[in-house]
């Protein structure tokens, strides 16, 4: 009996080639925790950066490696037929590459401001990117599930890093339980998914749909419903996105940047291509669910933003209303539509990732300056910071000459060209609404300078990483009048109770600016330099995602 | 592709059949309100293993034996001795104020969802067809060689990948562990407020919830800032 299993078992072809970005990712946190094991002392946070750094680097190579095989070749699958190898998945392997390289750099920035050692950020936040890469490139919806799981555990994990801030480790608990329910409601869709359509792979599914009907499928649609809110919690969209506020503001601000860029790059891109390979001939059924999301989600998220006094919370609802406009292309379901959302979802990876590394400077030792006081005159303070993160945010508003702005029109125009004039002219209102409290930022940042805090203080941005106590800030922050509030928090910390621990009294002269960590400067000034050049520059990357649809498998 | 193209039948079972069925069904039942209704939660966790064994015996007459096994062995046999521990070391004298429920209205309003959640769930199963007859695509297996080579069979073809990559999984949770138990205790300082404050971020659009976080940090939990969280 089971004689004949094993003669009859052929075990399967697995093109290493196709999945190496992943593995460059799951082996690099292996590597880095066999050398924090091993190593005799104490291994300063650069080396362990510079690893996920070189770690991000490869697979970034890879990804364009595979690009450059799939382009002529064309879309295929692997690992019989686990893995999709088409534009769609290189091209988020390549964002998230990028995006791991960025996170290398800031996070150097910021565990060395903050002490904390060890190796933990890196490992999690590379399998954490393995995980989402998998959900993009997966052609099962049980490696779907398992790429989910990868990339949330890790993120739940990093969400609690700083323990020695309570707000981290409610961040962390809250994404956790929510999170968990949200994989089990995924779980489920995907068992009555199964039992409507007997495979649990992409294409077979498409395969089973377009050669039966269903007298009544209830089973089917009560699964893709359920598949939808698991969706729907990854990537905050409106009735599932309680916890984006809460999570975003407690977690350590460099890991909100990756979380927002990372967990959207992986939620997006398996929504996107379950609903539209394979569920495209039952559209009828889910688009109005999409469409509906979409107008709740987009404004929803403008609204809310409006009223916030903490600027992470404030972008956490600001990436709620970004959320809404990569759905309203799904809702088109049409190649324009999801090439517009690709395009979107590529470079606000980069536009988040920027701004919340200029969150993490501007939020000093503690990560808990992010009162809107804190950013009152910043030009005059640190003219370096306030220009990248005006850019940022004007980006992040839709600003012409960003890539921001080109992201929001090709949203609108697919879903003009799908007859979806509603859902346009809804996007357009939140995205007016939206550059409101973008704008209010900047202008607080130029025009507030009323402060007392005089003199504009040398700019202490790249080289400041080098000098000996490099991360390290003065402990009392500088704050206008306006930030009472912030300045009492402080206030109530007894300067004694900091032990002068890593660098020995620097900064204790210059009261005013944050310093800059050069790596963090430069992560910022990649993604700054990415938005604006692709932004004037548009046709490289408008043409990657075009192309990368069309590659769809 | 798609073997199991055949009905199968829902009822079509023997009388021996069904007095197992009937009998490992009210133990499973008998087994979950056990769960919930017993005040020792030693014996909430043993309620628990009577009602894994129900479901394994369930199993069994599915002729799901790998499954059965593995309910038997992983469930009964791992999962609740690691409740068991986890009791243990929280005190099982400890007692729950049950009766103070903060939110007293759950308690019907999840009884009435849950009948909903079976009624639709039973609707779904027993109205599916497709047009080719069949009330479900997943039938019997094709050969009779039994689950457990089919099960290993898929785990080294079909799932290949997934199965392997479900590592990743224990190694996050390693580092998560580790990570997690080091570092320096704060919550017990203020974690009522910590709680509380929550709560109150919870509402959404609130602004008052989020203008000071961390205010009920307090300088000791400062002083361990600078402590350096490095592996040993």
């Amino acid at each position: 009996m089971s004689l004949f299993f094993l003669s009859a078992l052929v075990l399967p072809k697995i093109a290493w080639s196709a999945i190496l970005p992943e593995l460059i990712l799951l082996a690099a946190p292996l590597v880095l925790l066999a050398v924090s094991a091993l190593s005799a002392r104490r291994l300063p946070t650069g080396v362990y950066a510079g690893g996920m750094g070189a770690a991000g680097l490869a697979s970034l190579g890879a990804s364009v490696w595979l690009w450059t095989q799939v382009t002529p070749h064309g879309a295929g699958t692997a690992v019989d037929g686990a893995i999709a190898v088409d534009g769609f998945s290189v091209l988020v392997m390549i964002l998230v590459s990028s995006v791991v390289v960025l996170a290398a750099l800031i996070g150097e920035g910021y565990l060395r401001r903050e002490g904390i050692g060890g190796p933990e950020y890196y490992v999690l936040a590379m399998f954490s990117a393995a995980g989402a890469m998998l959900m993009a490139s997966a052609d099962d919806l049980v490696l779907i599930f398992l790429g989910l799981e990868i990339m949330s555990i890790a993120l739940y994990v990093l969400a609690g890093l700083d323990a020695r801030r309570q707000g981290s480790g409610e961040a962390a608990m809250k994404y956790f339980l929510l999170g968990a329910f949200s994989s089990a409601i995924f779980l489920y869709g995907i068992a009555l998914v199964y039992g409507a359509t007997g495979s649990t792979n992409l294409p077979q599914i498409a395969d089973f749909l377009a050669h039966n009907v269903a007298s009544s499928d209830g089973l089917l649609l009560a699964g893709m419903a359920l598949l939808l809110v698991g969706f729907f919690f990854k990537i905050a969209a409106v009735p599932f996105h309680m916890w984006t506020p809460d999570v975003y503001q407690g977690s350590p601000t460099p890991v909100t940047g990756f979380m927002a860029a990372v967990a959207k790059a992986g939620g997006f891109a398996a929504l996107l291509r379950v609903f539209f390979a394979s569920f495209g001939l039952l559209r009828d059924d889910w688009q109005p669910v999409i469409w509906l999301v979409a107008v709740v989600t987009l404004l929803v998220g403008a609204v809310l933003a409006l009223v916030q006094r903490d600027v992470k919370r404030m972008l956490a609802y600001s990436s709620i209303n970004h959320a809404g406009f990569i759905l309203v292309g799904l809702e088109a379901a049409t190649t324009r539509g999801i090439a517009a959302s690709l395009y979107y979802l590529f470079v606000y990876g980069f536009m988040v990732v920027g701004t919340f590394a200029v969150v993490t400077v501007i939020a000093r030792r503690g990560d808990e300056a992010h009162d809107l006081g804190s950013y009152r005159g910043l030009a005059q303070r640190q003219p370096f910071l306030a220009a990248m993160l005006a850019l940022l945010l004007l980006a992040q508003a839709g600003v012409p000459l960003t890539t921001g702005f080109l992201a929001k029109l090709y949203i609108i125009s697919a879903a003009v060209e799908a007859h979806s004039y509603a859902l346009a002219v809804i996007a357009m209102v939140s995205a007016a609404i939206a550059a409101f409290f973008y704008l209010r930022v900047v202008v607080l940042m130029y025009a507030g300078a009323k402060s007392g805090v005089g003199l504009p203080a040398p700019l202490a941005a790249t080289g400041a990483g080098e000098g000996a106590g490099s991360g390290e800030l003065s402990p009392v922050a500088a704050y206008g009048p306006g930030a009472a509030s912030a300045a009492e928090l402080e206030g109530d910390r007894p300067e004694a109770s900091r032990p002068d621990g890593a660098g020995g009294g620097e900064g204790h002269g210059e009261p005013d600016a944050a310093g800059v960590p050069a790596t963090i400067a430069l992560a910022i000034a990649l993604c700054a330099g990415f938005t604006l050049l692709f932004g004037i520059w548009a046709q490289p990357v408008v043409e990657l995602a075009r192309q990368a649809t069309l590659l769809f498998h | 592709m798609h073997p199991g193209l055949v009905p199968v039948p829902l009822l079509a079972t023997s009388l021996p059949d069904a007095i197992t069925f009937a009998v490992s069904a009210v133990i499973v039942i008998a087994g979950a309100i056990g769960v919930v209704v017993a005040r020792n939660p030693v014996h909430s966790a043993l309620m628990l293993v009577m009602t894994l064994f129900g479901v394994a015996v369930l199993f069994v007459e599915q002729r799901a034996d790998f499954l059965a096994a593995v309910q038997v062995i992983v469930y009964a046999g791992a999962i609740v001795v690691l409740f068991l521990f986890v009791i243990m070391l929280l005190g099982v004298d400890r007692r729950e104020a049950v009766s103070a429920d903060p939110l007293p209205w759950q308690r019907p309003l999840a009884l009435v969802l849950s009948f909903c959640a079976l009624g639709s769930v039973l609707a779904l199963g027993f109205s599916g067809a497709w047009s080719t007859g069949a009330a479900s695509v997943t039938g019997a297996l094709p050969h009779r060689a039994g689950d457990t080579a089919a099960l290993g069979k898929v785990v080294f073809t079909t799932y290949l990948l997934p199965f392997e990559v479900t590592a990743a999984l224990l190694v996050i949770a390693v580092v998560a562990a580790v990570l997690l138990v080091r570092v320096p205790q704060l919550r017990e300082q203020g974690g009522q407020a910590g709680a509380e404050r929550g709560g109150a971020a919870g509402l959404e659009g609130d602004p008052e919830a989020v203008s000071d976080p961390g205010v009920d940090g307090d300088p000791q939990g400062l002083g361990e800032r600078d402590r350096e969280v490095v592996p040993s």
